[in-house]
């Protein structure tokens, strides 16, 4: 018997990376799942963003493993795109007790020296994130079980790095501004027996790490290839050890966690 | 099914009974065997709850056995380094090796701060803050002699990130248990020796149900009860709950030790139900 038998879950960014990876992880424990994706560019981000393609493959993925799933392309900067998107997923799938806002963009390097990288960034990892809590929260309050939250934050959600370009400024505002609003939701829905966590990866074995434009970024700047080295003898995490951390968050394993940041990686922060 | 610690080896500090207790059996659930501690007897400065004794700490025994898992109990202090080093030998020498340390043995006692004195201060901080380093001094070396990296789980508490008035003893050891914490994850790190600290709420144990505790929430009741202190518990916490169970403690543990956080370390994770975030 899976640990989240009978349990829905809202994941955004889910057609790739750390989201088809969750998607995955609570489908193998019995979830079903809402995904949403953008699956297309962004001017500001170099690096090349998720496609259909990738979206129906974390479907297939998941019903692969015979859970049901209901995606989607999404935009996380539009409350209302969200919103369809919960109400077509609950209208299938019944309910939603589970939310991941695991969508974001790390535009670093190349194409990240403009105002506008850092609006993007801004509104797609922070914004984004309230947009997706309040698309599915009223329908968890009205079921009345409770539920569970958790927000991806970055190490440079608790900590200064990111570079010195507007989009890796903004990065870094946009992860810390995701511990205020989880801070403050684990306040404000706590009366719903809703919990809310954050998680802080360290650099992860995804195409949003794992690129050319990446490279080139942290070979020009060793000041933060340094910043961001871990303390584990271990280069790179892999998505599976954010997922876990997420299914002890989400599952009854956590049934009194709340508030609280979590790191996964690798002893960054603790250095 | 394999369990998510099978076949490692778990030395757990103040196993007699509470949290203790409940760590040995949910790592016991889970394929592990145990080495357990605990000083099964009195402590001079604490008074507001019995101590736990031998048979509790044969109980603990007796439901690890149930469970098909081997466990070396020893009645050891974790005061005494010389004592702690000879039961954590002797354990690894019967159970063949040691993956997993939770330094878990505590007390607490409540008392105004310019009311506690100093051999209540000095026993506090010896036992809450020196035992920790201590139970770690002891078992590192078989970490790091068995080559396979290891985990480490401190149980400070929510008074270990927040001050927490009448408990200045208290509240300053559960600091230090950080520090402990923060340094070792560092100087270990290198082993791939994981070290993390847990930030338990009020767990419901004979260390926050007794009458004291209860009369600490409402100094002008003659009569103060579980039943009455529980909304108060309750008010301090963020979710609609007055106090956590040994096993919420417990999983976040198993999910510290367990390979489905190898790459956590350095981390305060509280279990607290929100009571810090409040």
């Amino acid at each position: 018997m899976g640990k989240l038998e009978g349990k829905v879950a809202f994941i955004t960014g889910a057609a790739r990376g750390q989201g088809r990876s969750h998607a995955v992880r609570l489908a193998q424990e019995g979830a079903d799942i809402i995904a949403v994706d953008l699956c297309a560019q962004i001017d500001s981000v170099a690096y090349p963003m998720a496609t259909p393609d990738d979206l129906a493959e974390t479907v297939r993925q998941v019903e692969a493993l015979d859970r049901r799933i209901v995606a989607s392309q999404a935009d996380v900067r539009s409350l209302e795109a969200l919103q369809g998107a919960v109400r077509d997923g609950v209208a299938q799938l019944g309910r939603v007790d589970i939310v991941l806002a695991n969508a974001g963009i790390a535009p670093m390097g190349e194409g990240s020296e403009t105002p506008q990288a850092w609006q993007d960034v801004l509104d797609i990892n922070l914004t984004g994130v309230w947009n997706t809590v309040h698309a599915a929260v009223p329908t968890m309050v009205e079921q009345g079980d409770g539920g569970a939250i958790v927000l991806t934050s970055s190490t440079a959600g608790l900590k200064g790095i990111g570079g010195d370009s507007p989009g890796g400024e903004g990065y870094t505002a946009a992860k810390h501004g995701v511990v205020g609003l989880m801070r403050t939701f684990a306040n404000t829905l706590a009366k719903h027996r809703i919990r809310v966590n954050t998680v802080h990866p360290t650099g992860v074995n995804t195409p949003m790490v794992v690129n050319a434009v990446m490279e080139k970024f942290l070979a020009e700047d060793p000041s933060i290839a340094n910043a961001i080295s871990n303390l584990l003898p271990v280069d790179m995490i892999e998505a599976v050890d954010i997922s876990n951390a997420i299914l002890f968050l989400v599952s009854d394993d956590g049934r009194y966690v709340t508030g609280t940041t979590l790191p996964v990686d690798a002893g960054i922060l603790a250095k | 099914m394999t369990g998510r610690v099978e076949g490692k080896v778990a030395f757990i500090t103040g196993a007699a009974r509470s949290q203790g207790r409940s760590h040995a059996l949910r790592l016991a659930q889970e394929g592990a065997d145990i080495i357990a501690v605990d000083v099964c007897g009195p402590i001079e400065s604490i008074g507001m709850y019995p101590p736990a004794t031998d048979e509790d700490l044969a109980e603990t025994v007796r439901q690890v056995e149930a469970l098909d898992r081997r466990i070396v109990a020893t009645k050891a202090d974790v005061r005494d380094t010389a004592a702690m080093k000879a039961a954590v030998d002797e354990g690894v020498a019967q159970l063949g090796r040691l993956d997993i340390v939770l330094g878990n043995a505590g007390v607490f006692e409540i008392q105004p701060a310019l009311e506690l004195s100093d051999e209540a201060w000095r026993e506090m901080i010896d036992i809450n803050l020196t035992g920790v380093w201590n139970t770690c001094k002891v078992a590192l070396p078989h970490l790091i002699e068995g080559g396979r990296g290891g985990s480490i789980v401190l149980t400070s508490s929510t008074a270990g990130l927040k001050g927490t008035p009448n408990t200045i003893h208290y509240t300053a050891a559960k600091h230090g248990v950080v520090g402990v914490m923060r340094t070792l994850a560092n100087e270990f790190a290198q082993h791939s020796i994981r070290v993390n600290s847990v930030h338990p709420t009020g767990v419901d144990t004979v260390m926050i149900q007794n009458q004291k505790t209860w009369g600490l929430f409402a100094p002008d009741d003659p009569n103060p009860s579980r039943e009455k202190a529980a909304p108060i518990f309750e008010s301090t916490n963020a979710l609609p709950i007055p106090w956590v169970e040994p096993v919420d403690i417990s999983n976040a543990i198993l999910f510290l030790v367990s390979d489905e956080a190898r790459y956590i370390t350095g981390v305060t994770l509280p279990v607290d139900a929100g009571y810090t975030v409040k």
